[in-house]
């Protein structure tokens, strides 16, 4: 061969190198450096790494809203004042009226758009019988204190003392952003009518709750609803037993992607890939995330399942459940929900009920 | 020494980079040359310190030995021996001694009047582990990045560094790469059976020509690359295996942060169907 030739086969490689490299780095994020937080013993990679870009939109996404100023908590009760409150009646007149205000703005501040329901005070509330339980929403929203009561006071070992407020979740929408109905959003088959070139099993399309991966889009009904056993790979180096198939480590791998997604996390954020079953090798976080599993499989079944039948049959899923509960109903891509605002400090009227 | 019957003729004065003729000599049957003593220095400072971390460690397990960089906490700067300082050295030697070793290449290629093919394609493993230990921790900004020298440690580093990833298979260097390597042995395993089948005719056959491996791959899939092409193509695909690996690593964490199945949202919101 020429040296000519070799030459130009030569720059021809680089430039195509170049070129595929350079595509490569215009699709990425941006440029270095990044965040980085280590959760384990130096080397092992147990570390988030992090866009500050990313970060700071998400800071600036996850901000808490203004404080009610507080009220007085002397005076007679709000059960004795007002007529029909059977949740929040152990508090002060004006503690009452303050939570009444910040749930307002927290849930619907403008109603729905393109709604009859309405909006402020009349969304829940009968505007000329503040105590008429006809609307479904004030029997949701009653509803809903219950169970904010009792994340805030049964649920220390997820939530800690940063509790969580109806913002938490609804940040200003009645019906929070993120939530999920069974069959996650997915078309049965791919083909209408279905038959067996169509069927997808619940599967291999971009499903928008697992991090869009093309896993089983909605492992919430078998792993949340269902409380199936998460936990597919063994708890020893080599197998001892014929181990799950791998439908159901699919299973597993999708809630662990919507999980991931929903924190802005990787999976070392609460495993050491080492051993995932092990807990002695794990960061702390993985704790904290065995509480939340358990918390969502009560607050869905004791709470938002059931709500099915309240609902009006416009907000039920495909299936005829209601909205439910996961991960990133409250987190919304944060570590820490609200960036970790003290909910429960700023409204101890969400606590649990005083005698 | 006993010298082979041809190996006096590649014994050949000059062609060393620095030094002249001082280090310009043999040892038995291994040429020396200034970096063959700086390659030997480093390999055996590197070694000790390597024995002195592990008696720090308390295990002599070859196994379990790790010498684990600094935490991150360090960021860019020098840190105790005893958390990582070890790790900082061990690594000028590793580094040191490889690219010593890559210039003695050098300094036999030009004795020899051979291309600079060995020396090259040994600098695209160096500049692969490089790009582990140097690069894409300065890019990061602490040697706290770089992966722990130990035999089960090391594998640790890989898998959890692949889940902070989420699913590092979806990187799309690391595909490039995992195919070069693939497409090497593939050629790799064509080319040795080629050469073993028609080195080894049957009984009473005589031994085969490169005509005819030509004719049995035209016959076979329509081409034949022939006797020099098929090394420069393992040549190609095993250096590009090695060179698409560095990319895949230094890509993540410097230029991509979150899963790389995320990564492939620019598929899916391609304007054709999204």
């Amino acid at each position: 061969m020429s040296t000519q030739i070799k030459s130009s086969i030569r720059f021809g490689a680089i430039a195509a190198a170049s070129l595929g490299l350079g595509l490569l780095l215009a699709a990425c994020q941006q440029n270095p450096p990044e965040a980085t937080q280590q959760n384990g013993y130096r080397g092992v990679a147990l570390e988030q790494v992090q866009s500050p870009k990313i970060l700071a939109k998400l800071a600036e996404a996850n901000q808490a809203p203004e404080v009610v100023p507080p009220g007085d908590r002397t005076g007679p009760r709000a059960s004795q004042v007002y007529q029909n409150v059977k949740v929040l009646g152990d508090l002060s007149e004006t503690e009452f009226t303050r939570i009444m205000v910040a749930m307002t703005g927290w849930v619907a501040p403008g109603g729905v758009a393109g709604s009859d329901e309405g909006q402020g005070c009349s969304y829940c509330h009968n505007l000329n019988n503040m105590a008429d339980e006809s609307k479904y929403q004030y029997q949701t929203a009653r509803r809903m204190i219950q169970m904010t009561r009792e994340i805030n006071s049964n649920w220390t070992n997820h939530v800690g003392a940063t509790g969580v407020s109806c913002y938490t979740c609804h940040r200003g929408n009645p019906i929070p952003a993120q939530t999920w109905f069974t069959g996650g959003g997915h078309p049965k088959n791919l083909a209408d009518g279905g038959g067996w070139i169509g069927a997808n099993n619940g599967q291999n399309l971009a499903g928008k709750h697992v991090g869009r991966a093309s896993l089983p889009a909605d492992p919430f009904t078998p792993l949340i609803q269902f409380a199936e056993t998460i936990r597919v790979t063994g708890k020893t180096a080599l197998p001892t037993a014929k181990g799950e198939n791998i439908a159901v480590a699919e299973r597993t791998n999708a809630l662990m992607n919507h999980m991931s997604d929903s924190l802005g996390v990787n999976c070392t954020f609460c495993h050491n890939s080492r051993a995932f079953s092990e807990w002695k090798d794990a960061p702390p976080q993985r704790v904290n995330a065995f509480h939340g599993i358990r918390m969502l499989r009560e607050l869905n079944a004791n709470y938002l399942a059931p709500l099915n039948t309240t609902y009006p049959a416009t907000k039920l899923g495909p299936e005829g459940d209601a909205a439910k509960a996961y991960c990133a109903t409250c987190h919304q891509g944060a570590q820490k929900p609200l960036n970790g605002a003290p909910m429960l400090g700023e409204y101890p009227e969400l606590g649990a009920p005083r005698p | 020494m006993a010298m082979l019957s041809f190996e006096r003729k590649y014994r050949v004065r000059g062609g060393t980079l620095i030094g002249g003729d001082l280090f310009d000599f043999w040892v038995g049957p291994f040429y020396v040359g200034i970096f063959g003593v700086m390659t030997a220095f480093f390999a055996f400072l590197g070694t000790v310190l390597i024995f002195y971390g592990a008696s720090l460690q308390g295990t002599f397990n070859p196994w379990t030995i790790s010498i684990a960089p600094p935490d991150l906490k360090y960021g860019l700067g020098l840190a105790p021996l005893a958390e990582g300082g070890l790790w900082q050295i061990i690594t000028i030697c590793a580094i040191g001694s490889f690219v010593s070793w890559a210039l003695r290449e050098v300094e036999i290629c030009r004795k020899l009047g051979m291309g600079y093919h060995v020396p090259v394609a040994f600098g695209v493993a160096i500049f692969a582990y490089v790009t582990l230990v140097v690069i894409r921790p300065v890019l990061l900004g602490a040697w706290g990045h770089g992966f722990p020298y130990g035999i089960f440690s090391h594998l640790d580093w890989v898998s959890n560094v692949g889940y902070q990833y989420l699913n590092f298979m979806y990187n799309p260097a690391h595909m490039i790469a995992v195919t070069f390597f693939f497409t090497t042995t593939l050629a790799l395993s064509l080319h040795g059976a080629l050469v073993l089948s028609a080195a080894n005719p049957a009984k009473g056959e005589a031994v085969k020509t490169p005509e005819h491996e030509n004719a049995y791959f035209r016959d076979f899939i329509g081409y034949s690359i022939g006797t020099i092409g098929i090394h420069r193509l393992g040549l190609f695909l095993a250096l590009s295996a090695g060179f698409w690996s560095a990319v895949c690593i230094v890509i993540s964490g410097p230029f991509w942060t979150q899963g790389w199945p995320r990564w492939w949202s620019w598929w899916l919101d391609l304007p054709i169907w999204s």
